[in-house]
């Protein structure tokens, strides 16, 4: 099968596009960003037929197919609801490991919230405290929010 | 036997160059609201959704289940299609096989795209063979330059002859309030603008626009309930040649994938004279010279007779076979959503609902989508159910 090794280099040529990305945070996400930059103050959204609080905000609830014009104070604590201890390194990783990746249900929001855990990593659980901790640094980025801690 | 299908409702952005307002999703969600109001439909209505974008655009390649909200496709049959130039036509007429086939009674079909948040080339590139193509001969502008070079020397064909089609569809455009660039553009402003790759100058190539477009289609007997004059499918062709851009066009013969599903199409409409049975057509013109060559592909005119048949004004607003009212793609180019205009603007035509830029007694409308390697998909949609 690799019999033509012999009588042939196999080559491989590199690609030549890296493209620039730079995506519109839009009006609703924009809102937000500034907030949590400006503020320390995390925003979501309500839908007024559902009643459903989302958290990043969404400018149209995909289920009631509504647009979502009323805003929400939500706090800045509230419960793991699942989580990840992550221990190998990768570029597109926002930290070197160990860290947790954690689903954190804010209090007054019908969704989960992405964040990090990167302290106490051994008493991390499902069902415990944590408060968001904000970094001195703020961009209008997901990341201005540096991690969350244990209550 | 297939089920017979028509275009029952369209929906479109406000073009524009870029659109900070809002994420890709949210402008689906534009879109998709007004096709639904101009339907007098709501989401719960809608069987299945078909969506398609330009691969690599927006970095965001699963966009079908990225714009659920914005679709209305949360636990709905959405599938995403993407053809490259040609995926807003393609998304069409997928969503016609969808109702066709007797599975889905109305289907929603979706395109858009935000050219604001990526590298335009450095995407459309990737349509090209990646070991061969890409290094020797990069580009949608050099490969449609040369095009145009060869039809120049065959011909006699002037830079002033494409750039009437310019000055033709930048004029229809003022009567579309949804088309991006709405200034009156001459071919003396064209000529003035500067050369990109010849014969191709900055003002004979289609803008980048921030834009999404959404089409309801229905089966008959469902369709006369919900519109009083559907546009029916009479025809869909899609032909793809081969991604060699060496073999795929002989330039010298013409734009034959367009050559080939304009055929189809006509034979699939019963269409023997297309002069004079099409009403109006909305054609992907992403620059200039495609408005004389391909009208000659589609049977317009007979080889090399377009420079003379678009001078006499035929395809200009009142002619006789009307050329892009809504001011085409050299107007507005929202990638992914550009091939689904054409569809959705031949349907609006067909159900009397153009404005300012309406054909009078549109009977069969034409629109084509063109892509990457020079591919064609053609659709008619007629008053008249076939
Ligand atoms: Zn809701």
């Amino acid at each position: 099968m690799t019999e033509w090794l012999k009588d042939v280099e196999p080559l491989t040529l590199k690609g030549q596009i890296a493209v620039p990305y730079t995506w519109w945070a839009g009006e609703t996400g924009s809102r937000f960003l500034v907030s949590i930059r400006d503020k320390r103050k995390i925003l979501g959204t309500k839908c007024k037929e559902c009643g459903k609080v989302f958290v990043p905000p969404r400018k149209n609830c995909g289920r009631c197919f509504t647009n979502m014009e009323e805003w929400v104070e939500i706090a800045d604590e509230g419960v793991i609801k699942a989580h990840t201890i992550v221990h190998y390194a990768h570029p597109l990783q926002p930290v070197g490991p160990p860290f947790a990746y954690a689903l954190i249900r804010l209090d007054g929001a019908d969704v989960d919230f992405l964040h990090l855990i990167k302290k106490d990593l051994d008493k991390i659980r499902n069902g415990l405290r944590v408060k968001a901790i904000f970094s001195e640094q703020r961009t209008g980025h997901i990341l201005d929010i540096d991690s969350f801690e244990l209550i | 036997m297939a089920r017979r299908v028509a275009v029952v409702g369209t929906g479109q952005t406000y073009h524009k160059s870029h659109r900070p307002d809002v994420t890709s999703r949210e402008m689906i969600h534009e879109a998709v609201t007004a096709a639904l109001a101009d339907a007098e439909l709501t989401i719960r209505e809608i069987d299945a959704i078909v969506i398609g974008n330009m691969d690599h655009f927006e970095s965001i390649n699963y966009v079908d289940t990225y714009s659920v909200e914005g679709s209305g496709g949360v636990m709905k049959p959405i599938m995403k299609v993407s053809t490259g130039g040609t995926t807003g036509a393609t998304v069409a007429i997928a969503a016609y096989y969808h109702v066709a086939s007797g599975l889905f009674d109305r289907v929603l079909a979706i395109g858009f795209e935000k050219n604001s948040e990526s590298d335009t080339t450095g995407a459309i590139i990737t349509c090209s063979d990646p070991v061969w193509d890409r290094f020797s001969y990069s580009g949608a502008i050099p490969s449609l330059a040369t095009e145009a070079t060869a039809y120049m020397e065959k011909y006699g064909a002037t830079q002033e002859d494409a750039a009437l089609i310019g000055e033709r569809d930048r004029n229809h455009a003022m009567n579309n309030p949804y088309a991006h660039l709405r200034r009156p553009f001459t071919v003396a402003d064209i000529m003035n603008s500067p050369m990109l790759a010849y014969p191709i100058k900055l003002g004979d190539i289609c803008p980048r626009s921030d834009g999404a477009c959404a089409c309801i289609l229905a089966a008959d007997g469902v369709a006369q309930k919900i519109a009083p004059k559907p546009a029916w499918f009479k025809a869909a062709a899609v032909r793809h040649t081969y991604t060699w851009f060496g073999d795929s066009t002989d330039y010298n013969k013409g734009l034959v994938s367009m050559q080939r599903a304009s055929k189809d199409a006509y034979a699939q409409a019963g269409i023997t004279s297309p002069v004079d049975e099409i009403d109006v057509a909305e054609l992907y013109l992403p620059y200039t010279w495609a408005g004389l060559k391909w009208i000659e592909d589609l049977g317009f005119c007979g080889p090399g007779e377009a420079p003379k048949f678009v001078a006499e004004k035929n395809t200009h607003m009142g002619g006789k076979l009307p050329v892009n009212p809504s001011g085409g793609v050299i107007s507005t180019n929202c990638i992914g959503a550009t091939a689904l205009l054409r569809v959705a603007e031949a349907a609006i035509q067909v159900m009397g609902k153009g404005g300012a830029r309406q054909v009078p007694d549109v009977r069969n409308a034409l629109a084509t989508g063109f892509g990457g390697c020079f591919w064609t998909d053609v659709v008619i949609l007629s008053s008249e159910k076939p």
